[in-house]
């Protein structure tokens, strides 16, 4: 079931929870909302859900009107990030309970009611626990009773607010491949919330991004994450440095030194941020004919997959840089010590700052 | 190489703004060099920020060899020299061309800024906004007891649909767990009020009418009141507690999301519970309260127990004691519906569950005692 979203806004007060959003989810696909805190993504997703009402706006399941349905028949799964289990019941009962409260009528009997739980409890590994109750689980395991309670009732649209926010990172890295092989079997419409955009970018098959009420991009992740259209995007998916420069003829100028730029970017800005991840730069002990800046090492943090070094660019802005443990060996990089900073592409991002230069007179 | 690497760090580019000390010239004399412009904004923040006064306190700063000087330079000169002047040093500037003074003189003035002064409000808006506030909750509070009231009817309406499961564990936690300390609170209140009559009764030598003190205060009023009273503290604040914890963990959410309406599996129960169970507890705490009184009067005064018995029911007539007991189911009422209004009110934290159940026992105890007396009044007009 296909899920749209038009013109929907809420205000809570003076705080703007959700601006204009427009947004379309198509069949079986499975969208990350991704954004900081306060960026109105659970409130987006509660509204979907039918828990919030907006103050103006519709949600279209199917291209049919949902705001006046009951909750009951809009056959939505909602899972919570504190699980939401209820603490008196087995986990049997948890999962069966969605079955179990409907009206006789489209009631399941109680042997195929038990039968869907325990295939359902298989599906999520879970099938010894039927008779634990929830406080005896650990979260993650929880979080999958969730998952299973809101699959019983076979809902046409599975929604998710920061299902893995509260487990520890190995679990939640775990439980999001688990969440992908899922829904690959069950290509049941899914949205979830998250703000850790590495989830959204391993998971999802579209990703939108959330920033105070609006939608800022929406896309598969290699697009957003290679061709941001803000640097709030930019800034959002990953590490980056700043640098405060300006931006003259396709090059852009730090300090004394200038750099290329990618094609898009803008031409001209007296005053400029200029985003660069730490991957994209690369470090030498002499120059090489390539366009560089000094920096001076601070610090090198050689544990993980790469080595992070924070060093002090000649104009005194500090940043960073990660480089492969076989870089490292090879430029045998020490504290203090003097290095040449190079851009490995052109994979930048540059934001001018509009009406700058007026406060200011030229130089001499 | 590396005195190579060396050498380059310590060899700044052309153009980069500085503030280097001439000891040369004296022991406080500074001086300016390179580009002091916006295209150096990054160098000269930093500057800014690193900018140490030289030992002496009295440090002149040359700006006769600086290439270029804008307002940006003049706010950064302006901001070094107020930090110097701050730190004890009397700081002069020298040598600065004299079209470019007047930026100076810019950067140094600052420009007023009125920043909105935290007003207190006065007291007739903080009254409007409390009586906006209390319209506000009033109304939540009529909504509520409005959707109670129809789901209740419903239920009523066809019973196979009461969860009777949960009123019964609700009657059990609710009624059966008070009965001690309402019986123990009751006793020793018979006792108190028995042994406070006597005394004065005894003055007039009016010593017979402790029976129709001691009966009337507790079956009209004091059982109804201290139960009601007893049972908003113990349960009522439970039920909040219970549905502001569900509220807080999104259980009330989840519930709603599989098709139910949290009424019917939170209000209800424990409101057709407690109805059922204040009434029973009232009886109780009555007749011990009696008993207690009772005990007292056989000790203090020559009214024995056997007197007490066979004049009690001359004085508390079954009137008196429906009157007592028939306050109760609306007590209950109260208290469920105050409790559970409370714990949906609850949001977000941990700590709002915890103001909530705070508002809600006041809240009841407050709307008990308030009905308690217009029911006083009442019945004084109807004349019972």
């Amino acid at each position: 079931m296909s899920i749209e979203v038009r013109n929907l806004k809420k205000r809570f007060g003076d705080y703007v929870a959700l601006g204009d959003v427009n947004l379309r989810v198509e069949t079986g696909e499975l969208v990350a909302l991704l954004g900081p805190s306060g960026a109105g993504k659970t409130t987006l997703l509660r509204v979907i859900g039918g828990l919030d009402h907006a103050d103006s706006g519709e949600v279209f399941f199917h291209g049919q009107e949902t705001t006046d349905r009951a909750l009951r028949e809009r056959e939505v799964g909602f899972v919570f990030q504190h699980y939401a289990l209820f603490r008196h019941m087995t986990v049997f009962e948890n999962v069966a309970f969605g079955l179990r409260v409907r009206p006789k009528t489209t009631r399941p009997t109680e042997a195929s009611i038990k039968d869907r739980v325990m295939r359902l409890l298989d599906l999520v590994h879970l099938g010894g626990l039927s008779t634990r109750f929830p406080s005896q689980l650990s979260g993650g395991q929880r979080q999958r009773v969730a998952l299973a309670r809101a699959l019983a009732v076979e809902p046409k649209v599975l929604l998710l607010d920061e299902p893995f926010g509260s487990l520890d990172a190995k679990v939640r890295q775990e439980l999001r491949r688990w969440l992908r092989r899922l829904h690959d079997e069950l290509h049941t419409t899914s949205v979830f919330v998250t703000h850790d955009q590495e989830e959204a970018m391993e998971v999802a098959d579209r990703v939108v991004i959330m920033n105070k009420g609006e939608i800022e991009q929406i896309g598969t992740p290699e697009e957003v994450y290679f061709g941001p259209k803000s640097a709030f995007v930019y800034n959002f998916l990953g590490n980056v440095n700043l640098f405060q420069g300006r931006v003259e003829g396709g090059r852009a100028y730090l300090g004394s030194v200038s750099l290329p730029l990618p094609d898009a970017s803008p031409a001209k800005g007296d005053s400029a941020t200029i985003y660069v991840r730490p991957h994209l730069l690369d470090l030498a002990d002499q120059p090489n004919g390539l366009d560089h800046f000094r920096a001076k090492v601070e610090h090198i943090h050689p544990t993980g997959s790469t080595v992070k070094v924070e060093l002090t660019a000649e104009w005194g802005e500090p940043f960073q840089v990660e480089i492969s443990h076989e870089r490292y060996r090879a430029l045998a990089l020490r504290r203090g010590m003097e290095t040449f900073v190079t851009l490995r592409n052109e994979s930048l991002f540059v934001e001018t700052t509009p009406g700058d230069g007026m406060m200011f007179g030229e130089g001499i | 190489m590396e005195t190579r690497n060396a050498a380059n760090m310590n060899l700044p580019n052309p153009g980069t703004p500085r503030l280097e000390s001439a000891p040369a010239e004296g022991p406080g004399a500074m001086r300016l060099v390179g580009h002091w412009t916006v295209r150096e904004s990054a160098a000269l923040e930093a500057l800014l920020s690193h900018a140490r006064p030289p030992s002496s306190r009295e440090v002149r700063i040359d700006a006769a060899s600086l290439e270029a000087f804008d307002t940006a330079g003049a706010l950064v000169l302006a901001r070094i020299r107020d930090r110097f002047a701050r730190e004890g040093c009397s700081v002069k500037i020298v040598g600065l061309p004299p079209e470019r003074v007047p930026l100076l003189k810019i950067a140094s003035t600052p420009i007023p800024v009125t920043l909105p002064s935290a007003r207190r409000p006065g007291p007739l808006e903080r009254l409007t906004r409390l009586s906006a506030d209390w319209t506000e909750q009033a109304f939540g509070f009529l909504s509520f007891v409005g959707e109670v009231f129809l789901a209740s009817l419903q239920q009523l309406v066809r019973p196979r649909r009461i969860r009777w499961a949960f009123v019964i564990s609700n009657i059990q936690t609710s009624g059966v767990g008070a009965i001690p300390i309402i019986g123990l609170l009751s006793f020793l209140i018979g006792i108190v009020i028995a042994y406070q009559g006597a005394v004065q009764l005894h003055r007039y030598g009016a010593d017979v009418f402790i029976v129709d003190l001691v009966g009337l205060s507790m079956v009209r009023e004091l059982a109804p009141l201290m139960t009601a009273i007893i049972v908003a503290g113990r349960t009522g604040s439970s039920f909040t507690a219970q549905i502001g914890t569900m509220r807080v963990t999104e259980e009330v959410d989840a519930l709603k999301v599989l098709g139910m309406n949290p009424i019917d599996v939170l209000v209800l129960p424990k409101l057709f519970a407690l109805i059922v169970v204040l009434p029973l507890l009232t009886a109780f705490a009555a007749a011990v309260g009696v008993l207690g009184g009772a005990i007292m009067t056989a000790s203090m005064t020559p009214i024995g127990p056997s007197f007490f018995l066979s004049q009690f029911p001359r004085v508390v007539l079954p009137v008196s004691y429906f009157v007592g007991v028939g306050k109760a189911p609306i007590f209950a009422a109260v208290i469920a519906t105050v409790g559970c209004y409370q714990g949906f009110r609850a949001s977000g934290s941990a700590e709002s569950v915890g103001a909530q159940t705070t508002v809600s026992v006041v809240q009841s105890i407050f709307l008990i005692i308030v009905l308690d007396a217009l029911f006083s009044i009442v019945f004084s007009v109807v004349g019972i």
